[in-house]
């Protein structure tokens, strides 16, 4: 391979204006006619395709350069315009400089002394800190516009009044007098180039009056190519289109001119000929209707080309599209590692990697050109020593291709398992969002992922799809196992801890598989742990007699490293008022493993849970390393899926359904609390309300209403889970964190609540009444977005319409949160982007300042710390006192 | 302003930290142990109401010495620049 060049080094970029004679000069040819192909299909001479313009059909030699299409870069041809026009992006800067200018010598309106305190200053500056003279040259504009009479001729001024786009007016006292861009032209011309520098403006690259033009470019052929239809109608690009205007009415304007036409005509055209160029330039100025193509669609001009979005600096230039990478959706497969990606088999023959021929391998790649691009295991090109790339779909006898494979002969072969490639789900937030996987070709057409991994793609499987790239050098590849590999990342650095972890149905399922009532027979344990890839003993039985029996706890403790020592209270944990019993917990909430055993508590979303720190799973990385959480999450998986999936767990209506008494318990809390409502309206009503501090009446009545309501809704809550057990799998689920809270179960068995609409009871729709339902001025619970219902029995009209609105705010408030705080990231990563940890510690930026001494000024990694904690003293005693216990 | 009213310190606040001039030799060294030019660290105006009160003038390093929620007391330095 050839030694790596340094790229050449940018010393400096210079901008400045093109000045008339630089245009002509860089042009070929002047353009003159409008049209663009004469009727035998020959670009016209001098026209807008004119063949010196540069190459746009294949075979074709520019009549400039000789080249081919590819390699003409095209060349620019100019335009003479016969009145000139005004710039309209430097519109506003002639604005400012004709301000600053006297009207008759063209000075800048302050005295000599003044002048020379501020190139003074200026010079200052520039040695010092480039790019800060701006400002200067803005305090000096602001100054000199303020003078009404020339210190340098004494001539008195206008003052000059800009009317956008393009025009400009002095108010004389007889009233508006219209400057022509001659005008202004002239008065930008006087202007010295000391001046000039003074108002902002290097002579050097650019003089005032070059923002006047006189001449202008026309871009070559190469970067308005038209496009021939199937039917062979040519179709040409919007800028063409809109040059061809332009000399169109450029030549009506000379022709009429040369003929002495009246000065109203010349100055119509005049007028339109600025239009043309405007729009030319930008076709989205306020104040200037779009040109519009035939079809009445807005044409794309050179600002809209590079603008926006859709734009050639967002969309070419900051977003590439790759080679070697496909895209599909994606669907759940918990037997794969969560090391690993399943990738299509139609996917795996069209990525490649390209594998260099030596004398241990060539027997293999032989067989795999012999099989070709079309079947599996196969390569799709070979490249030889000279360079050349063979193409296997064409060769005919792929034996004798593979006879002729020598060591140094690249084999791009197909993808096969154990590649490392890198997947990727947008939007890319964090770097967890591109993260390193090894290839398992499979079947059908989706890719596979480990339930594991959703969290810190953020992806589910409801049609998401997800980016595949294949490294394609060595070191890529190396880096991409060392450093992007799942397993490497499951530690989030946005605080300390794993960020992959089980979710939903692994959680349930390991709560029951813990629990203390979960005794398995032999047979079951057998084939649990042969799912689980468990090669060992099988430990004593808890249970001996009459048959031996296993608990769960037993057998999940085999996954656990020898030596792992922890204590943590679990999601099911009540937080008991009268102090933590530790292992003597009577809901087994406190889990406590030691030596790798698990002694007491049963495991749910904090011992194994995604974003959980100082869990079991965040210990196991930390203590034992990214393979023994990698193999731990694996296994454990794998067996709590077959577990749950041999027992069975589902929800139904069944699971909500709360007995009869219940139910009337409830109905008599919501009707106590309505009229509890109803007492405090009449309260105020008659005026004996006593008020909040800072709060008015009305907010004083509301806050009442809202707590009494707020209460209720808990108490009816409280009802409902009394009579909802451990037993429950929807209790399950929301008591372990697998999936939904408390709050939702009690919406659906028991009442579902006050619904509001920016923060308040709903008091919108009608004049003092929500729905014409309702007397007016009615404050009741009900007239006001109280539901009373449940999820269960299902919500009345009323209660349906209000339950609407509060969905619907809800629904506006997530969509407009994704679009500003994308737009903010946005914003902080353009800000952020090149600031780096140094080998010292610091944190600097491109050119090498220190924006902090010591990165976070703890220099602590939050990746490897716990919980944002360089040490946690808790868990390392926990540590110690254990170890010694055991010794 | 009114001239007779009284100078407030302002490092009474609990919520101005601790502002200190560096002498030559300590920015020096400092300026050596990072491998910087003065100007590469963060700035400060001299105009700023703490470098005022310490008489910080263009050119000099200033020593702050704040409390951190991440490493409870920490050092950062500023540089004194015009306007």
């Amino acid at each position: 391979m050839s030694l790596y060049r340094p790229p050449k080094k940018i010393g400096a970029i210079r901008f400045g204006l093109l000045s008339p004679e630089t245009i002509r000069k860089m042009s070929v040819t002047r353009i003159i006619t409008p049209d663009t192909y004469s009727e035998d299909g020959l670009p016209i001479d001098s026209g807008l395709m004119d063949g010196r313009l540069g190459t746009i059909e294949p075979g074709q030699r520019c009549k400039t350069c000789g080249n081919r299409i590819g390699e003409c870069p095209g060349h620019f041809g100019h335009i003479e315009l016969a009145r000139p026009v005004i710039h309209v992006g430097f519109a506003k800067v002639i604005y400012k400089i004709l301000r600053a200018t006297c009207r008759k010598c063209s000075r800048i309106l302050l005295s000599d002394e003044e002048l020379e305190d501020f190139k003074k200053r200026m010079d200052e500056y520039e040695k010092k800190w480039k790019g800060l003279s701006e400002e200067i040259s803005d305090e000096l504009l602001k100054k000199a516009s303020r003078v009404s009479k020339c210190p340098h001729c004494g001539e008195s001024q206008f003052k000059i009044k800009f009317e956008k786009p393009t025009t400009y007016y002095e108010e004389t006292k007889e009233g508006l007098r219209r400057l022509t861009p001659i005008e202004i032209r002239d008065r930008l011309e006087r202007i010295t180039d000391e001046d000039a520098r003074l108002l902002g403006i290097n002579p050097k690259d650019a003089r005032p009056e070059w923002m006047v033009l006189t001449v202008l470019p026309v871009p070559p052929v190469t970067v308005r190519p038209s496009i021939t239809l199937e039917s062979g109608v040519r179709s040409e690009d919007d800028l063409t289109h809109k040059l061809v205007d332009i000399i169109r009415i450029n030549q009506r304007l000379r022709e009429n001119i040369e003929a002495g036409a009246p000065q109203l005509i010349i100055e119509d055209l005049w007028e339109l000929l600025q239009y043309h160029v405007i729009t030319y330039f930008d076709n989205e100025v306020s104040g200037v209707p779009p040109a519009r193509h035939r079809s009445g669609r807005a044409l794309r001009t050179l600002s809209q080309r590079l603008k926006g979005k859709e734009g050639r600096f967002r969309s070419n230039l900051s977003g590439k599209r790759v080679d070697f990478s496909a895209r599909t959706v994606i669907s759940p497969d918990p037997n794969l590692s969560i090391n690993e990606v399943g990738v299509p088999i139609d996917i795996a023959k069209i990525l490649t990697i390209p594998e260099r021929v030596t004398e241990w391998n060539i027997e293999e790649l032989k067989e795999l050109v012999i099989k070709g691009p079309d079947q599996y295991p196969g390569a799709n090109y070979i490249i030889r020593l000279d360079g050349r790339r063979i193409d296997l779909r064409y060769v005919r006898d792929r034996k004798t291709i593979a006879e002729s494979l020598e060591p140094g002969f690249i084999v791009e072969r197909h993808l096969k398992d154990g590649d490392i490639v890198l997947f990727n789900r947008q939007p890319s937030l964090h770097r967890m969002s591109i993260m390193a996987h090894e290839v398992r070709v499979l079947p059908y057409r989706t890719f596979r992922l480990h339930l594991c991994v959703c969290p810190p793609y953020n992806a589910d499987f409801d049609g998401d799809e997800m980016n595949l790239h294949v490294p394609q050098s060595e070191e890529a590849r190396a880096e991409a196992r060392v450093l992007m590999r799942v397993q490497e990342q499951v530690l989030s650095p946005r605080y300390g801890g794993p960020i992959v972890g089980a979710i939903q149905d692994y959680i349930s399922s390991a709560f029951l598989f813990t629990s203390k009532n979960n005794l398995l027979t032999k047979e079951e344990v057998c084939q649990l742990l042969s799912v689980a890839d468990y090669k060992g003993d099988l430990p004593e039985p808890a249970v001996k007699e009459p048959q031996p029996l296993w608990t769960g706890k037993q057998i999940f403790s085999l996954f656990l490293p020898k030596g792992l020592n922890i204590s943590l209270r679990a999601s099911v944990c009540r937080k008991c008022p009268g102090g933590c019993l530790k292992e003597k917990c009577p809901y087994d909430a406190y889990v406590a493993v030691r030596d790798g055993q698990l002694i007491t508590g049963v495991i749910d979303e904090r011992s194994i849970g995604a974003f959980q720190p100082d869990s079991i799973l965040h210990r196991i990385i930390k203590d034992f390393g990214t393979d023994a959480a990698r193999e731990f999450l694996d296994k454990i998986g794998k067996l709590l899926i077959e577990f749950i999936s041999r027992k069975g767990f589902t929800m139904g209506l069944d699971d909500v359904e709360i007995p009869k008494v219940a139910t009337i318990r409830i109905q008599e809390i919501l009707k106590e609390a309505e009229e509890k409502v109803d007492k405090l309206i009449e309260s105020y009503r008659r005026g004996e309300l006593q008020r909040l501090p800072g709060r008015t009446l009305e907010e004083t009545l509301e806050m009442q209403i809202m707590k009494v309501l707020a209460e209720a809704r808990d108490k009816a809550g409280d009802i409902a889970s009394e009579h909802l057990g451990l037993e429950n799998h929807a209790v399950i689920m929301a008591e372990t964190g697998a999936r939904g809270s408390i709050l939702n179960l009690a919406q659906m068995a028991a009442c579902v609540g006050q619904q509001s609409v920016r923060g308040e009871r709903i008091n919108r729709g009608y004049r003092n009444r929500t729905l014409p339902h309702f007397k007016v001025g009615d404050l009741s619970a009900k007239a006001r977005g109280f539901v009373a219902s449940n999820y269960r029995t299902g919500l009345d009209p009323i209660e349906f319409f209000f339950h609407a609105m509060g969905g619907r705010e809800g629904l506006v408030d997530t969509a407009v949160r994704t679009s500003t705080s994308g737009y903010m990231q946005r914003r902080l990563v353009n800000a952020l982007q090149d600031l780096k940890v140094e080998y010292d510690g610091t944190v600097r930026d491109a050119s090498s300042r220190i924006i902090q001494i010591i990165y976070g000024e703890d220099g602590v990694d939050p990746a490897k710390s716990d919980h944002g904690k360089a040490v946690n003293i808790d868990i390392i005693i926990e540590k110690v006192l254990s170890e010694s216990e055991q010794t | 302003m009114d001239k007779k009213r009284k100078k407030i310190d302002i490092f009474c606040h609990e919520l101005v930290p601790k502002h200190e001039l560096l002498s030559k030799e300590e920015a020096e060294k400092l300026l050596k142990k990072l491998n910087i030019y003065p100007e590469q660290l963060p700035w400060i105006k001299k105009s700023d109401p703490a470098a005022v009160a310490i008489g910080a003038k263009p050119g000099d390093i200033v020593k702050i010495i704040r409390k951190s929620p991440t490493a409870g007391e920490t050092v950062v330095y500023r540089y004194v620049i015009d306007k």
